[in-house]
């Protein structure tokens, strides 16, 4: 299938904006149904998708509203069949119960979220990095999801189709986050070679349907993960928000049956944080400074630490991949070295949260935001780096 | 169609392990489910290829007891998850429990749109005219002075009524009965099933604990008269409107069963085009 769509795409080379790209990861990944409502900057998505379904055996369907979109995802999941959404803030925002209910019954789905400037209807036309928290904390109750900041054109287009994968692996919601900025902008894109792409699928029931529970793991393998039967298999399984047992019933006053689903739900997938967790290092080795960075930040930021370089400042960068879950351990390692970090972001300081969580009171910490839909200069960057 | 026993339906379409069920004394949850139960087992329909989908509220919790495939989604939202099921696997049969207040305010919205879209579900929609699960309150369907525990000095809002709806935005087959009508209930949710696109069915159930107990209805026999007084069949009720007549009464019977093109025949005519 995968073979089919680098073939339909026809010219290996593309010059596409960012929401196309994450429409082609799409396709490239198998994801065969998509669910959306217009909004800006992630109209395109969808207007991708309407076209590329029809023709690829797929659903595209435009739902009256973001909630209904993330809705029918989650069915359309059930099935089987690989699905996404996207939207932007006010839209994400509508998502979030969804969200938590994915994360609850475990169904694989990727939500694309091209942030703008809020809150509220806030700058539908300008980009921003301000849905990043609540990318992990959005829904309500303890819960771990994946989300992941590509910075350019071709990133997003390769990150789409990892989404998918992480999405399928772990049977989480996925949260691909780009912005305005990515969303819309037009770069070269390579498309993969065939024999390059990884696509995987959730891992399917290996027992019986007698002796299947949709929720006990490890007794084919030793994942936390549970196998998965789709709707229509003759499994006849049961998906419930409410707390439920390894059969997938309702349980929901037993203190022990919410600990260990819920406990596993983070647990499968913060035990393979090393496999999750992406990030780019940059002049680690002699870093005194350390600029951490995500997403299209992460372009002015690499070029003010190179140009502080140049000026003899032992500085070096680290670009967060990988945005959820954090990884707290590897984040001290690669720091431990550094006497101040700076983090800039297109909003008021979000991720500069757990990066203080984990140094402690050790390192200086500097938030370095930026809002209103421009993204920052190298110089404002190289500027916080020259004053430290 | 003979009398089948409620052992057969019981031990064929029950999931046993999750038995007894969470539904009061004198509730009528259970009777749609029996009667749902037993227009499947006389159309033959394979339970491996159908899937029941709910939101939240005492009737969502129907499709836990049924051995087949299930979907407990969330508050009003079971359209919309239905709508999902259906597009990405056509060949599943789809239906949807779903309560007054589930189908009727949280998730009106997407009632309204799976019927705009001619999505091929069949919604049976049990309205008891209350918040049964959060213990009595005001529901959309809650007749004008009717008493909740959120009305308690009586409704001052007009009801909604769900089938009207469903008619006059399309749905293709539209019908409502009361839990004391059990052999044209059957009858209709058959048709309903059988019915390619938007179907909807939705029966008047006694709620005696929530609703009655407030409204001097405290159980399922004065509740069942109620509902025989305060309601009458569409056949009256048009030869009545011939009569220049009109009433208050909530009317019952078959409102709709038209033929119209759905979702996916159309989806997949396009599909077929482009190839």
């Amino acid at each position: 299938m995968t073979n089919d769509v680098i073939r339909l795409l026809g010219r290996k080379d593309l010059f596409i904006q960012g929401d196309d790209a994450a429409v082609y990861g799409a396709l490239i990944a198998d994801c065969r149904f998509f669910a959306g409502y217009p909004i800006t900057p992630a109209t395109e998505v969808a207007e991708g998708m309407a076209l590329w379904m029809p023709k690829l055996g797929g659903v595209y369907v435009q739902m009256e509203d973001e909630i209904a979109s993330i809705a029918a995802v989650i069915g359309a999941s059930c099935t089987g069949v690989k699905s996404m959404t996207a939207t932007s803030g006010p839209g994400f925002s509508l998502m979030q119960e969804c969200i938590g209910y994915a994360c609850m019954a475990e169904i694989p789905c990727v939500i694309v979220n091209v942030q703008r400037g809020g809150p509220s209807t806030g700058q539908p036309t300008e980009a921003a990095q301000g849905d990043v928290m609540q990318a992990m904390w959005g829904t309500h109750g303890d819960h771990q999801i994946i989300a992941l900041a590509p910075k350019s054109v071709q990133e997003t287009l390769d990150l789409t189709i990892e989404a998918f994968n992480l999405s399928e692996d772990y049977r989480v919601p996925v949260i691909l986050l780009l912005d305005a900025e990515i969303g819309h902008m037009r770069e070269k894109v390579v498309l993969p070679e065939v024999v390059n792409v990884k696509v995987d699928e959730r891992v399917p029931a290996t027992i019986g349907p007698d002796k299947y529970r949709p929720y006990r793991t490890g007794f084919t393998r030793t994942s936390k993960v549970p196998e998965f039967a789709p709707f229509g298999s003759g499994y006849r399984t049961y998906v419930t928000g409410l707390t439920h047992d390894k059969r997938g019933f309702p349980v929901t006053t037993s203190a022990d049956v919410h600990e260990e689903l819920v406990r596993r739900l983070i647990e499968k997938v913060q035990d393979d944080m090393d496999v999750i967790w992406y990030h780019e290092d940059l002049f680690l080795d002699d870093a005194e400074i350390i600029v951490i960075s995500y997403g299209t930040t992460s372009r002015p930021a690499v070029s003010a630490v190179k140009m502080a370089r140049k000026s003899g400042i032992k500085v070096g960068h680290i670009r967060l991949i990988t945005i959820w879950p954090f990884h707290y351990e590897k984040m001290k390692e690669l720091l431990k070295n550094a006497h101040t970090i700076i983090v800039p972001e297109m909003n008021l300081g979000q991720m500069v949260h757990p990066i203080r969580e984990t140094v402690g009171k050790d390192i200086k910490v500097i938030s370095a935001p930026k809002i209103g839909g421009a993204i920052h200069t190298p110089y404002e960057i190289l500027k916080c780096i020259e004053e430290e | 169609m003979g009398f089948i026993s409620n052992d057969i339906i019981i031990e064929k379409y029950l999931r046993k392990d999750m038995l007894p069920t969470i539904f009061c004394t004198g509730c009528g949850i259970g009777s749609v489910m029996n009667y749902a139960l037993r227009a499947i087992h006389d159309l033959n329909i394979d339970m491996n290829e159908t899937v029941f989908v709910s939101g939240i509220g005492c009737s969502s919790r129907v499709p836990g007891y049924i051995y087949s495939d299930g979907l407990h989604s969330l508050h009003g939202r079971a359209i919309a998850y239905a709508t999902g099921v259906k597009l990405a696997n056509p060949k599943l049969k789809v239906i949807v429990f779903t309560g007054d207040g589930d189908c009727g305010a949280i998730g009106g919205n997407h009632f309204l749109h799976a019927i705009r879209r001619n999505v091929d579900i069949t919604v049976i929609s049990i309205n008891n005219f209350i918040y049964g699960m959060t213990g009595g309150q005001v529901a959309p369907t809650t007749p004008l002075n009717s008493k909740t525990t959120t009305t308690p000095y009586g409704n001052i809002e007009y009801p909604i009524d769900l089938s009207m709806m469903a008619k006059v935005i399309g749905a293709p087959y539209v019908a409502r009965w009361t839990t004391a009508h059990p052999v044209q209930c059957i009858s209709s949710i058959k048709k309903a099933l059988q019915k390619t696109g938007f179907s909807f069915v939705e029966v008047l159930a006694p709620c005696p604990t929530s609703y009655g107990r407030l409204n001097k209805m405290g159980n399922t026999l004065d509740m069942t008269k109620h509902f025989k007084e305060s309601t009458i069949n569409i056949k009256l009720y048009e030869k009545m409107l011939a009569d220049g007549k009109t009433t208050d009464k909530m009317v019952i019977g078959e409102l709709v069963d038209i033929e119209k093109e759905d979702f996916n025949t159309k989806y997949n005519k396009f599909c077929g085009e482009l190839k």
